[in-house]
């Protein structure tokens, strides 16, 4: 019972970061800068539906892009042996050693204009690309960065699949592809569902990658909230109600994720 | 007399530098129940690999029904198995599992309908005792009812053969003996040929119609449960199956060996004059008689109640002799004690012998302690997926 004193000071952490900070996000949200009562910061958000659609559409095609790329490594390092795993998870993590801003501006000078890719494309004889400041730019530089999250609950499910239990499936007929779209598809479901969670969630919210791949002409929902608070539009009570939202709609969506993976889990267990 | 349905012939398995089969031949009968038994790390459940198709032979060939099927993959194989660690799919349920098969299968190149599916599953799991449970969650059952589960799940496809590996290990004591009725009731009513690993000689002996019985790769005897038990081949099958005294002794002549420097009638011949030899005498055929008229005399130094029986530890001459009598004798009484020449078994002497010592019986518990380092060096592949 003594161990119980070792959670006060991470319960205090949480209480002034983490809770404290979301009261104000609604306490600003329904205020006006005079401090009355009001709504007017939720029907002043009408005007940037564009932004939210924008946002969720980027980061769900994201998301479908690292599931893509994701899983086929998984799957393969997963089969690998030991030795080979040890390493190639390491070089995963690798880049996310790295400073997150130093990485997207290293795109940017690949994707430029007059960038790595588009000088290599020109010396093989193929016209040049314009990327850099486009919807795909962003996307490329959410792939990157959030690729690693999708590759690792994934491929951690996968690697605890019995190899009795694959046996057992080729002892009833099964050749390898059924093996894989009747046993380590479904079995794995629950790691793809928290990949999905993992880079949609963080999608979502980006907006530095949109700021240096996107050039700031395709605003996300990151960088609106960023110009309330930050920026030149200042405007707090704005900001903070488009976060509630963005939170809202979030939760929502983690929710009926979850939801549809407990019913996964509660066939797993 | 049934026929061959399955052969190995010569068949040697070596991992790396380390061989665990040696030149195996073995021929299974359409229609037997056949155990594969002998102690852990004995080869038992690669043999059944390499009839599973799971493990291809170093060398040697596997023949099912006159062909050869080295090449053959599991999937491709009328061979199910039943997995010792059951190895169910969690993400379905009992029917789902059961089912799992017959969805695959493509009988003249088409899918098995749905009416007969639902026939066979359901006819399956009524075999197996578990109707009602078709909707439920593999994961919510007891290991018994997932044990059945797995054994539906094979014997749905109607199989030629069946192979277990250990299915029973991990049921207590009252369950074991249960499912050894059922899975005996099971072959004998679907004539499935049944290939058994198991290194519990008890259930071997219940079960089976034939017992292989398996140490360090090689076989070493081969027969029916009371051919094994009253004839061992070696000290080693008469230590591993039941309960045994094993001495030496030296063969004087057809039907004359000499034990402690006593002669005693034996049934055994064919052996050379003054060849010496193992000698088998089981507790139950050992008979306690006044001193004066014993071929033995020695004093009781220990007794364990067993229900039925005693297991008295008799001192003759310096051996330890562990006789079961159902007449109660104190310890230190003084008795003796004469054999029938049908209990006096004759063994040639093989590598096995001088190895069991006193009264030995084998120890299953002792074998699961030496279990765990003996299982992950024969399984390479224990690291792949």
């Amino acid at each position: 019972m003594k161990a119980k004193y070792f959670a006060y000071p991470y319960v205090l952490w949480m209480a002034v970061f983490v809770v404290a900070p979301i009261f104000l996000v609604v306490y600003y949200a329904f205020i006006t800068r005079d401090g009355t009562f009001t709504l007017a910061n939720f029907s002043a958000m009408g005007r940037y539906t564009s932004v939210f659609a924008r946002s969720f559409w980027l980061s769900a095609i994201a998301t479908v892009i690292c599931i893509i790329i994701g899983y086929p490594i998984s799957y393969i390092l997963a089969k690998e042996n030991v030795r080979v795993q040890r390493i190639m998870i390491m070089l995963i993590m690798l880049p996310m050693w790295m400073n997150f801003l130093l990485r997207t501006y290293a795109w940017m000078s690949i994707l430029e204009n007059t960038g790595l890719l588009n000088r290599f494309l020109r010396f093989i004889g193929l016209p040049a690309l314009r990327i850099i400041n486009t919807q795909t730019a962003v996307i490329i530089g959410m792939v990157y960065n959030f690729v690693p999250f999708m590759i690792l609950p994934i491929y951690s499910v996968i690697v605890k699949i019995d190899r009795s239990v694959i046996e057992a499936a080729q002892d009833l007929g099964a050749s390898n592809s059924k093996v894989l779209t009747k046993l380590v598809i479904p079995l794995s479901l629950p790691g793809v569902l928290s990949g999905i969670t993992m880079v949609f969630v963080p999608g979502v919210s980006t907006f530095v990658i949109s700021q240096l791949l996107g050039g700031g002409k395709e605003m996300l929902l990151g960088d609106l909230i960023e110009l309330q608070f930050l920026g030149a539009a200042y405007n707090p009570h704005l900001g903070s109600s488009i976060s509630l939202v963005m939170m809202i709609i979030v939760v929502v969506f983690m929710y009926i994720m979850n939801r549809f993976g407990e019913g996964e889990e509660s066939v797993m267990l | 007399m049934s026929k061959e349905l399955i052969r190995l012939s010569d068949c040697t398995m070596a991992f790396d530098q380390n061989v665990v089969l040696h030149n195996i031949n073995l021929s299974i009968n359409d229609q037997e129940f056949l155990t594969l038994l002998g102690p852990s790390g004995c080869g038992k459940t690669t043999m059944l690999r390499i009839i599973g198709g799971f493990q291809q032979p170093t060398s040697g060939d596997v023949y099912f029904d006159g062909v050869r099927i080295n090449d053959v993959p599991p999937y491709k194989r009328t061979i199910n198995t039943v997995f010792q660690k059951y190895a169910l799919f969690t993400h379905l349920n009992v029917f789902e599992n059961v089912a799992f098969g017959l969805k695959l299968q493509r009988p003249n190149g088409k899918k098995i309908d749905k009416e007969e599916i639902n026939e066979r599953v359901m006819e399956m799991l009524r075999v197996v005792s578990l109707k009602g449970f078709e909707k439920r969650s593999v994961s919510t059952l007891s290991g018994g009812q997932q044990q059945r589960v797995a054994i539906a799940r094979a014997l749905v496809n109607r199989p030629k053969v069946l192979l277990l590996d250990e299915p029973l290990g991990a049921l207590d004591m009252r369950l074991r003996k249960d499912m050894q009725n059922e899975l005996k009731r099971i072959q004998q009513m679907t004539g499935i040929t049944f290939v058994y690993v198991t290194h519990d000689q008890e259930e071997a002996l219940a079960m089976s119609d034939t017992v292989v019985v398996i140490e360090a790769g090689i076989i070493q005897q081969i027969g029916t449960p009371q051919h094994i038990y009253d004839e061992p081949q070696n000290a080693f099958v008469a230590d591993f199956i039941g309960e045994s005294n094993i001495v030496d002794g030296i063969m004087l002549s057809d039907n004359v060996v000499e034990i402690f420097g006593r002669k005693f009638q034996c049934i055994d011949s064919g052996f050379e004059t003054n060849e010496p030899v193992d000698v088998v005498i089981r507790p139950e055929d050992i008979e306690i008689v006044p001193v004066e008229n014993g071929m033995l005399t020695g004093t009781v130094i220990n007794i364990t109640f067993r229900g039925v029986l005693y297991d008295i530890i008799v001192d003759f001459a310096g051996y330890k002799w562990l006789i079961q009598t159902t007449a109660l004798s104190p310890v230190g009484t003084r008795l003796g004690m004469r054999i029938q020449p049908e209990g006096i078994h004759i063994m040639k002497k093989s590598q096995f012998s001088g190895m069991f010592g006193d009264y030995s019986s084998y120890s299953v518990e002792y074998d699961e302690i030496g279990d765990a380092e003996h299982e992950v060096e024969i399984d390479p592949d224990a690291e792949d997926v």
